[in-house]
């Protein structure tokens, strides 16, 4: 099968300073991957290359065989939606607005777009709060915002930068089981997250980075071990397995 | 049994900051009523007063409707050689104004882009002003307007540069950058002032304080094709300017090329800006006060808000020059002036409210 995102030999320099030293990575439709390490470790930039917001110094990201910058950003935008970490928003539009944004790229189908908005505001348990003037929502609700945002653009890759930071527990749930739903209709899922059980409950496969390299790459249960987190994070943790649901679990201990 | 059911579903909607849509075809329709309204009594009001009858006469008559038989020759030349032309070039420039602020703001998703504001005014202010200095005549009639869209295309340019949306700073560095080319531009004014000969000091004078009293079908003539030039571009940029609001990372995503959202935006806004400094000179505020009260009617949305503020700017100093000719008559207040004492403290109000509302 041949992935639908890949990275190949990619490096970043921001100024002195070599953000990502020749990352390969490459990643299928139909499975969930999160992207995790310490701050600094090159997440974010590795995303932004993903995303085509960046330009590597040298190297090549590829969306379904081709350059990423290179798709015009219509094309681009019914491919691969994306959900940044920031997403303030100017004026007084409402939830239901902001997301009715999504169908911007896509042929205008009035009944069709009207439904998958709804069902976006639905996953993001922003449904009852659709006519609210986004500018008073709180973080939570702004970041759920742009989730359902996101999932009405209906792509085949979705991108999403640490979707749960701002989130209550509930909801950090709720984003995470639907992005499940995506990789079980055939997505192509790629996660940042700073949550190592949230990382290891969700993930088909957790890529660890540390000093701009991927230092482990698989199955949540062979990436999280003690040992790993404990020297690429530099906290000793205990990992047992979740009490119900078959995947490791991570505990800080002093 | 229904009101319950109604009632009780109001309760699960979340109705706190919920926002309200009215339907934009009415408002629009009650703006341009307005808009006719004021029209007709700009025309009918003055030293010679005439009924509004007499008014829509005359205009009928020289349009080739009807006959307008019993008025005097000075009536008729009073209301289409004086004053038709003034309350059209009060629309036009109003129009302009307001529009041209609207499409900037969403530019730089900032409420406050007022083209006076943030330095455009001055910029397309110092292209007309060295036009009349330099008895430039490359475009003929067009040559001022043209040279106030040259350099308040030039302007626009260079306040997007350094003063980037989503770039640190934000509102302050916007401010500061408007600040800093009036500053400049009003020395070389200055400079101009002082090398100009008297009639050219006139214009100057005119230019700068902001004026309607140069009205007639020529000035008229040579600011419209810049105007509808702009005005349809910036209309024809509502879904862009919408997508903008997300920020420009963002609306990328959603599959806008932002690059050339920005280039047609600053041309667009140019052009309308432009247009109202070559009729006008310098009028501040309507471009800040109209898009914000369309706003709180109609939302943010720029399918409503973009007509509705072409039509609301035009209103706006309609009226307001309707004012500054009828305050001490005969000598009138210069307009600039006038929309100034309105916009400088709500201005200030917009400033303060933001601060204490959000800090970003």
């Amino acid at each position: 099968m041949t992935p639908v995102l890949q990275a190949e030999g990619l490096n970043v320099v921001l100024g002195t300073n070599h953000v990502l030293k020749n990352v390969d990575l490459d990643v299928h439709a139909g499975r969930l991957t999160t992207l995790i390490g310490p701050n600094g470790a090159g997440k974010s930039t590795l995303f932004a290359a993903l995303s085509g917001d960046l330009e590597p110094s040298s190297g090549h990201v590829l969306l379904q065989g081709r350059e990423v910058r290179s798709y015009r950003p219509k094309q681009l935008a019914l491919l691969r939606s994306v959900l940044p970490q920031d997403h303030l928003v100017r004026f007084s539009y409402s939830v239901e607005e902001i997301v009715q944004l999504a169908r911007l790229s896509h042929a205008p189908d009035p009944d069709r777009d009207a439904q998958i908005v709804a069902d976006s505001l639905a996953a993001a348990e922003m449904a009852g709060m659709r006519r609210r003037d986004v500018q008073t929502l709180s973080g939570g609700e702004m970041a759920r915002t742009a989730f359902a945002r996101t999932l009405a653009q209906t792509t085949p890759v979705v991108l999403l930068d640490e979707p749960t930071a701002a989130l209550d527990l509930r909801h950090q749930e709720v984003v995470l089981r639907h992005a499940r739903r995506l990789r079980d209709e055939g997505a192509c899922v790629v996660v940042v997250i700073h949550d190592l059980n949230l990382a290891a409950a969700y993930s088909d496969r957790v890529v660890m980075l540390q000093h701009g390299a991927i230092v482990a790459d698989g199955p949540a249960e062979q990436v999280l071990t003690a040992e790993r987190i404990g020297a690429v994070y530099r906290q000793r943790v205990l990992v047992t397995d979740h009490p119900t649901r078959g995947c490791p679990m991570v505990v800080t201990v002093d | 049994m229904t009101a319950t059911g109604v009632s009780s579903a109001r309760t699960v909607e979340d109705t706190e900051g919920t926002v309200r849509r009215p339907y934009g075809p009415v408002i629009l329709g009650v703006f341009l009523a307005l808009l006719v309204v004021a029209l007709v009594a700009g025309v009918a009001i003055g030293p010679l007063r005439l009924a509004p009858g007499a008014v829509l006469d005359i205009i009928a008559a020289k349009l080739g409707v009807g006959e307008a038989t019993g008025y005097t020759a000075a009536e008729v030349s009073v209301v289409w050689d004086i004053r038709l032309p003034r309350v059209l070039l009060a629309a036009l420039v109003g129009s302009a104004l307001a529009v041209s602020g609207a499409a900037l703001q969403g530019l730089f998703g900032n409420s406050l882009a007022d083209p006076g504001v943030i330095g455009v005014t001055a910029g397309a202010s110092l292209g007309a002003i060295t036009a009349i200095v330099l008895g430039l005549t490359v475009l003929g009639s067009w040559t001022v307007p043209g040279m106030a869209f040259i350099f308040g295309l030039i302007t626009t340019g260079l306040i997007y540069a350094l003063a980037r949306p989503g770039r640190k700073g934000g509102t302050v560095q916007l401010l500061l950058v408007g600040i800093a080319i009036t500053a400049v531009t009003g020395s070389v004014n200055g400079f101009f002032t002082y090398i100009a000969d008297t009639t050219e000091l006139e214009s100057i004078t005119y230019w700068s304080m902001g004026s309607l009293n140069r009205a007639s079908w020529t000035t008229l003539a040579a600011g419209l094709p810049f105007y509808v030039a702009g005005v349809v571009a910036v209309l024809s940029l509502a879904k862009p300017l919408d997508v903008l609001a997300l920020g420009e990372r963002q609306a990328h995503h959603v599959g806008r090329n932002v690059r050339r959202t920005r280039i047609l935006l600053i041309v667009a806004s140019a052009l309308v800006v432009g247009a109202a400094v070559a009729l006008a000179g310098s009028i501040g505020f309507v471009g800040l006060v109209v898009p914000h009260i369309v706003r709180l009617l109609i939302g943010p949305g720029h399918r409503w808000l973009l007509p509705l503020s072409a039509v609301g700017g035009a209103l706006m100093l309609v009226v307001a020059d309707i004012g500054a000719r009828t305050l001490n008559p005969p000598s009138e207040v210069p307009i600039g002036l006038f929309t100034g004492l309105v916009g400088g403290p709500f201005f200030l109000w917009l400033l303060f409210r933001r601060r204490t509302e959000m800090r970003a």
